[in-house]
């Protein structure tokens, strides 16, 4: 395959991924935490009403392991396509 | 030992930390200046962000602020943390591979124009003064209410500090400062968390306790609890909100967006080796500010229970001792408008006998779960090291705006590597004397303008950045019709709510119920959609600058 070819499989996996986890992004912070956390808050872990859960603490773990899955999927892109820096 | 002596101590051994730090990381070239030579770990660079982000307002009004506003608080929680995964997924790594020093830097050479590079500094340099102001002021602050001189020796003070390690060492000393600073914060900031959490609830996991049983033997949840006793005294429920959707999930986005465009944020990602440690630093700092952000609500919630059980209906005669305090500093009023010897603290106006200022809910908390004072010692150096660890940051941006894409890239381009690292020298030490001159006068607009600094990051400088990225074909007359458009009606709408009308700043006059903290959104929207549609209309961007895009788009070239 050519190069052209290689780096734009690369450019197009790296938006799939981007897709996928600012979707969960949107989801959790748009839908759980705002638009849907009234219904949510008929659900109760311990003391926490879900919606409310999300908006003041789940929403900001959720953001970290989204971080920590993109280094780890880039990463694993990277050594795949041979295009990580020396 | 008395509280002063305890601050005295703890304030003096951080400043000279600070000041070590300085003469150990003088810098010596303009690399070393405007990104720390490029070399600064990930892990010490998380930390560095983390200390760079994390304001006066973080640390001393956030859980306040969360304290009185309840669910409707979360948008600050949301809007400053969410940010972190669109720098992490769209921006840090592309902006590491393109290597340069600063925003102007990028916006300019990916639009090959002066024009364009122009609007971005003039971005940068509005948004980081606007910001600054409120540091130094809160430098003063605290200066004046731990330690008993005027606001004006605290700021003086602050300013020498900054100066001495901002003007030496540039982002070099910065960066290693704001290490040193954010663990002092964060030691700050959990104590006393900690303390208060096993107070109310016998868990000393804040985050865990804040969803745990109160410990008073009625086997209530807090949460539960503190809903009763909102609505006993006329507010809202605590865990429901009283803004509307729309306005939640816009404010909520333009602190997200508006997050992801601060220069003096974007910028420390400049200064890491490689592209994957872009990435990596990301992570780190946004764990190092959820440390305290899921531990600031969890703060407001204790603090609000400890608050209304301590203060509502008991007599006045009786009030512990650190309402006294803090009603010599001002900041709790108390009125006893029936006459009847007691605090009645309700929603309604007129009834309400109580005023209490948001930032005490951080820091009375010491007192109100009677710890030691050297932890009261602790706070003021915390507050102190959030404050200056962000205006020495936002001081840098200024400077490096001044000197490298101002003069250097500009005006006069045969400036030489030692002149422009004189240029600045002399640019920081500038900035800190107007923002010390703001410190001291404080404009009365400043509160005003920080929904401003968000609202222009959100709508000019981040669309502008992700669309020079992700889509190749935007060219130089796109991204300055959407700059020029998003920036001109996002200053529009909050300078008619805030200046011009302020009478007519309610939801009733708000376009389809979004104020004017929340418009950044729709200036970012009206940014990238008329960039898109003047961008397919105009010509294609110079074959060299497609071939930047791609260059950027992978960290080495296979």
């Amino acid at each position: 395959m050519s190069n052209d070819k290689q780096t734009n499989l690369y450019w197009k996996k790296n938006i799939l991924y981007l897709a996928v986890l600012l979707g969960v992004w949107f989801i959790v912070s748009y839908g759980f935490s705002i638009v849907f956390a009234n219904s949510l808050n008929s659900v109760k872990i311990g003391g926490f009403k879900l919606g409310f859960w999300f908006a003041q603490q789940g929403s900001i773990y959720v953001y970290l392991v989204l971080i920590a899955v993109y280094v780890f999927l880039m990463n694993r892109l990277d050594k795949e396509f041979d295009v990580e820096e020396k | 030992m008395s509280i002063e002596i305890w601050t005295y101590i703890l304030v003096g051994l951080s400043f000279a930390v600070y000041i070590g730090i300085a003469i150990w990381s003088r810098a010596a070239s303009t690399k070393e200046f405007y990104v720390a030579g490029g070399g600064v770990s990930p892990f010490a660079n998380g930390m560095a962000t983390a200390a760079d982000w994390m304001s006066a307002a973080s640390f001393i009004s956030m859980a306040g602020l969360i304290s009185f506003m309840g669910y409707d608080g979360s948008v600050y929680l949301m809007g400053w943390t969410g940010g972190y995964v669109l720098l992490a997924l769209l921006l840090a790594p592309y902006l590491r591979k393109f290597g340069k020093f600063t925003i102007p830097d990028f916006i300019g050479d990916r639009y090959y124009s002066q024009a364009a590079r122009m609007l971005a500094v003039f971005a940068a340099i509005f948004i980081s003064f606007t910001y600054v102001a409120g540091q130094m002021r809160g430098v003063g602050i605290v200066f004046s209410r731990f330690l008993n001189v005027d606001i004006e020796i605290g700021v003086i003070f602050g300013m020498i500090i900054v100066f001495f390690y901002a003007v030496l060492g540039g982002m070099k000393g910065i960066t290693y400062t704001q290490v040193a600073q954010y663990v002092i914060l964060i030691f700050a900031y959990l104590v006393p968390a900690i303390f208060i959490s096993i107070m109310v609830t016998n868990n000393p996991i804040p985050q865990l306790g804040f969803g745990s049983q109160v410990n008073d033997g009625s086997g209530m949840y807090l949460l539960d609890k503190l809903d009763g006793l909102n609505t006993a005294l006329g507010f809202a429920p605590y865990t429901s909100g009283t803004k509307k959707t729309i306005d939640v999930f816009f404010i909520t986005a333009a602190l997200m967006l508006g997050t992801a465009g601060l220069p003096h944020v974007i910028v420390r990602f400049f200064t890491v080796p490689k592209v994957k440690d872009a990435r990596m630093s990301v992570f780190w700092a946004l764990l190092f500010i959820a440390i305290l952000y899921t531990t600031a609500p969890a703060v407001a919630a204790f603090a609000r229970t400890n608050l209304i059980q301590t203060v509502s209906e008991k007599p006045y005669a009786e009030a512990p001792v650190w309402v006294k305090n803090w009603e010599k500093t001002g900041l709790i009023k108390f009125e006893d408008k029936n006459k009847d010897g007691n605090m009645q603290y309700v929603k309604d106006k007129a009834a309400n006998e109580l005023t209490i200022d948001r930032d005490i809910m951080v820091l009375a908390n010491p007192e109100i779960a009677k710890l030691p004072n050297w932890v009261v010692g602790l706070i003021a150096a915390g507050a102190l090291a959030a404050a200056l660890s962000t205006a020495a940051g936002l001081l840098l941006t200024v400077s490096t705006s001044i000197s490298h894409d101002l003069l250097k890239k500009n005006l006069k381009r045969d400036l030489s590597e030692k002149g422009e690292l004189l240029a600045a020298r002399v640019a920081a030490g500038g900035a800190v004397l107007v923002a010390g001159y703001f410190g001291i006068n404080p404009p009365g607009f400043v509160a005003e303008v920080v929904a401003f600094a968000f609202g222009l990051a959100a709508s000019s400088i981040f669309p502008a950045i992700v669309m020079g990225i992700f889509d190749k074909r935007m060219n130089k007359e796109g991204a300055i019709a959407g700059m020029v458009t998003g920036l001109t009606f996002t200053t529009a709408y909050i300078v008619y709510f805030k200046f011009v009308n302020p009478d007519f700043n309610t939801v009733d006059h708000w376009w389809f119920g979004i104020s004017p903290e929340g418009i950044g959104t729709g200036g970012a929207i009206i940014n990238a959609v008329l960039s898109f549609a003047v961008s397919r209309v105009t010509p294609k961007p110079p074959a060299e600058v497609e071939a930047m895009v791609d260059d950027i788009r992978v960290p080495r070239k296979a």
